[in-house]
């Protein structure tokens, strides 16, 4: 295999940001599915560091098994080969600590907003608790719709139900499966600024899954791009753009173009 | 569906009782037309049933229909439920049990009709019986059925949070099954009410379906026939009605979303 050599560069080191401790570290993580009586593998040789407090954006084409590498990051799936480490220790099931958000879909339509959001913390005594769901409320900006069902609001407001569910149980990692992909383009663009509002301030962890090239340049402090599949980790770009980054920056444009080029797309259509 | 709803309140209204008009009138032509002796016309029937309001008969037979279809009705769900859950909640299990339930379930409860008499005698037990054969399989394949329908993004949101077990079926898994649910148990009443008639036409003495075959029997009272006949549809349909009150409440109106 030619690709091989590429690969096994580009999986070589991928130096964290220098002030991180590590949080987050996959080992030679494989993953194949049977299908039909064979085996498709999905992903190969993933090797991966991601500091703490650092957000990632993975990048790749559909079906490159993205979601099954976020997935198996939390918990969900268990990798065919290799492990998954968070804070040193074998990933070995769904955690409170790791949220998962999925695509707006996750949000239970059974309970209101405020059920919702309150959903992690039922250990809490009540007056915390609310509290607690007033405080995420307000942060994701959906004052006076605590008592909404899901099946009253927008695709957004749905958006950052879940983004605030996940938020309120504290957690150290987030993993969000291309969050805003199913959002029109400028709530997409009003969700990315206010997920990075909210990282600046909360500084977790976040792995981000994305098939979009601007939203990964936009918000990522490195991006990961995968190849088809079965997925590998074909190059990180490190983006040293500091926030706000501005879109129309040189520096924007080279790596964005620089990325487009290593998926092999010239940039123009 | 979308321009009924659009309809005008007092349209909603004006409409149905003009076919309802409509459908008095043919019938009341048609006993004309053919001349038939037996067949009874609307105003006979009406005669009918005021007579047995009058006699204070209607109302103990109304109440001991609806007596039966509870009790059998609700210890079905009482037991179709959880057994629903627990086969949906765990699937090997269900394999095991699932050729029973599927070879139980397209018998008739009116197959059943001996079987019941010779377990709980003539009576009141035999017809709760009767019912609550007719509402428990299809309770118990609804539940199994939307148990596995629950989109496995819920589950592992719940699961997420820290949920395992009782706590994910009870927390997660039921609350995102139950519209579906409700949806068996509304037809499990509509069969209930068809059930109890059949098992009290031959397993007890009173109620409508006993009317209607105690009409028969002694006097050839087609009026009452037909009276009670109606009376059961009548029942049938507020049944269905109130049980769809409870999907309007909010915490299962987004599994019904469609259908407003
Ligand atoms: N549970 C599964 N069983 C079999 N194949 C699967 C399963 N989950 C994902 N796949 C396959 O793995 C590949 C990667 O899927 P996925 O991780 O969803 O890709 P992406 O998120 O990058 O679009 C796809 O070809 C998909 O069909
Ligand atoms: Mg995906």
């Amino acid at each position: 295999m030619s690709s091989s050599a590429s690969a096994r560069a580009a999986m070589a080191i991928h130096p964290t940001l220098p002030s991180l401790p590590i949080k987050l570290r996959t080992e030679n993580v494989g993953m194949a599915f049977l299908r039909e009586g064979k085996t498709l593998p999905v992903l190969e040789d993933i090797n991966l560091e991601v500091g703490n407090g650092e957000f990632v954006c993975l990048l790749g084409p559909s079906g490159c098994g993205k979601s099954t590498l976020l997935s198996a990051m939390a918990g969900f799936l268990r990798p065919t080969s290799g492990a998954i480490l968070i804070d040193g220790e074998i990933v070995r099931g769904a955690d409170p600590r790791r949220i998962f958000v999925f695509q707006e879909r996750g949000v239970f339509p059974w309970l209101t907003v405020e059920g919702n959001i309150g959903f992690g913390l039922r250990k809490l005594p009540s007056k915390e608790r609310a509290e607690r769901v007033n405080h995420y409320i307000q942060m994701v900006g959906l004052e006076g719709f605590g008592k909404s069902y899901p099946h009253e609001l927008s695709g957004g407001m749905k958006q950052r139900v879940e983004v605030a569910r996940a938020l309120a149980v504290n957690p150290d990692v987030m993993f969000l499966d291309e969050p805003f992909g199913a959002l029109d383009s400028i709530t997409r663009l009003v969700m990315r600024s206010e997920l990075l509002r909210i990282w600046q301030a909360e500084r977790k962890t976040i792995l981000f899954v994305t098939h979009d090239i601007d939203e990964a340049v936009q918000l990522a402090d490195r991006v990961v791009v995968m190849s088809a599949r079965p997925g590998r980790i074909q190059q990180v770009v490190s983006i040293d753009i500091p926030h706000p980054r501005d879109i129309s920056s040189p520096r924007y444009l080279e790596l964005r173009d620089g990325i487009l080029g290593q998926i092999g797309l010239a940039h123009r259509l | 569906m979308s321009e009924l709803s659009g309809m005008q309140k007092t349209e909603r209204w004006l409409w149905p009782i003009f076919a309802t008009a409509l459908f008095l009138l043919f019938w009341r032509y048609a006993v004309i037309w053919t001349g038939t002796r037996v067949f009874p016309s609307p105003i006979e029937v009406k005669l009918g049933l005021t007579q047995l309001v009058d006699g204070g008969v209607l109302w103990r037979d109304i109440v001991d229909s609806l007596r039966r279809v509870a009790i059998g009705y609700f210890a079905a769900v009482g037991l179709g439920i959880p057994l629903g859950l627990l086969l949906g909640w765990y699937p090997s299990l269900n394999q095991i049990v699932n050729p029973v339930v599927q070879i139980l379930r397209p018998i008739s409860p009116i197959a059943w009709i001996p079987v019941a008499i010779i377990l709980f005698g003539v009576g009141d037990d035999a017809a709760v019986f009767l019912v609550f054969l007719g509402a428990f399989f299809p309770i118990v394949v609804t539940c199994v059925d939307s148990v596995s329908n629950v989109p496995l993004i819920y589950r592992r949101a719940g699961s997420n949070f820290g949920l395992t077990g009782p706590q994910l079926l009870a927390r997660v898994v039921f609350p995102a099954a139950l519209p579906q649910i409700l949806v068996g148990l509304r037809i499990a009443l509509g069969i209930g009410w068809l059930v109890v008639v059949a098992g009290e036409m031959i397993a007890v003495d009173s109620g409508l379906g006993f009317l209607i075959i105690d009409s028969r029997n002694s006097g050839k009272r087609y009026d009452l026939v037909v009276g009670a006949m109606l009376l059961i549809g009548v029942i049938g349909l507020i049944l269905d009605v109130l049980f769809r009150r409870i999907e309007t409440i909010k915490r299962v109106r987004w599994g019904f979303r469609n259908e407003s």
